[in-house]
């Protein structure tokens, strides 16, 4: 890999998992949610820093310019980063209904009751 | 028995006091409760002054979770039949008595009321063209993957019995639950009927499918379809009490 490609993808890795560790560290990320994160970041430093990994990995899948590796492996976590990030939306979205199904109900309930008298 | 109707309503402020009323008159031992999805105008208090009970939702869910808390409405009140009656004035509540008739006798789990079944095949609003083309396919492929004659899968109109209501209490489609709540009943094994009835022409309010939107609808509602090839049945226990 050229120099000035891996000096960029060393100091990328390691802006990604400060911001990472920064963001878990102020609770901002919750702990849950950071490993798909950190698991990318360390993946990514990995092959950035070192050149005989990223080689290797592009000769199994056909690849001859080397950088173009690391975009498919950067392209790769992303992608499961984004999966994960539709299947936590379903679940919420399936409570946030249940939630406000819940509150409804309730909400008629009381005013049901405090017709029935049940106010004093 | 204890029959509820429910009657979901989005911005049906000139029909859904009507409704209720002809709901009243058709069946006086049936409660009757509006499920008032986040409305902009006063459907709301037009259901109140009708005297029906009044769930308003916090915010707009869309007809499936409407609909839903309408039937965890039935489950918490503890009703042997719920029947979904729309809020726009196309069903005629007079009809709510046959199509609850196979459940009381214990013949379905769910009723739905087709404009295309029967009797009633001759007279009656019929939707447009493109619609009825549409739903003759839904209906088609319904049939074939439920084993179920179908006729009229997206009518709104229907009645559920006991396990039914457990089951839609705690899952319901959001996307297209009329024709989905159907695929999801014959997973868990329900037996599902149709009764012919005649529809109205909606007293007020309008459609929430354009005409030009009717062919992406029928291939999303297709895809839909597809996907509940693949879906994993639902836990007995979650209807099974």
């Amino acid at each position: 890999m050229h120099e000035r490609i891996q000096i960029f993808s060393i100091v990328g890795s390691i802006g990604l998992l400060t911001l990472i560790f920064e963001l878990v560290r102020r609770r901002r990320l919750k702990e849950k949610y950071s490993l798909v994160w950190l698991f990318t970041g360390f993946a990514l430093l990995a092959v950035a820093t070192i050149p005989g990994l990223l080689n290797s990995f592009g000769q199994v899948m056909g690849i001859y310019y080397t950088p173009t590796a690391f975009f498919l492996i950067a392209f790769f976590f992303l992608t499961l980063i984004s999966l994960q990030f539709s299947v936590v939306i379903s679940r919420l979205s399936e409570r946030n209904k249940t939630m406000s199904q819940e509150v409804a109900l309730l909400k008629q309930r009381i005013e049901e009751l405090e017709k029935q008298g049940g106010r004093g | 028995m204890r029959l509820l109707a429910i009657i979901p309503a989005y911005n049906e402020e000139a029909t859904v006091g009507r409704v209720v009323a002809e709901i009243h008159s058709a069946m006086p031992d049936a409660d009757v409760v509006v499920i008032n999805d986040g409305s902009a105008d006063s459907t709301a208090s037009a259901a109140a002054a009708s005297g029906a009970a009044v769930v308003n939702m916090p915010f707009n869910l869309g007809i499936g979770g409407a609909v839903q808390a309408g039937y965890r409405y039935a489950e918490q009140g503890g009703y042997d039949i719920a029947v979904q009656v729309d809020g726009d004035g196309q069903h005629d509540p007079s009809e709510m008595s046959a199509i609850a008739g196979p459940i009381m006798a214990g013949e379905a789990d769910i009723v739905v009321g087709s404009r295309f079944l029967g009797r009633s095949g001759a007279a009656g609003f019929k939707s447009t063209r493109m619609r009825r083309i549409g739903i003759s396919l839904f209906a088609r492929v319904l049939s074939a993957m439920t084993g179920h004659r179908l006729t009229d899968p997206t009518s709104g109109f229907r009645a559920c019995g006991r396990k039914t209501i457990r089951l839609f209490a705690r899952e319901y489609p959001d996307d297209y639950p009329e024709v989905e709540s159907l695929l999801l009943a014959h997973l868990a094994g329900f037996r599902i009927a149709e009764e012919p009835v005649k529809m109205r022409a909606r007293g007020g309010g309008h459609s929430s499918i354009t005409p030009i939107k009717s062919v992406y609808y029928m291939v999303k509602v297709m895809m839909v379809l597809f996907i509940w090839l693949v879906r994993k049945k639902p836990e007995r226990e979650v209807w099974d009490a």
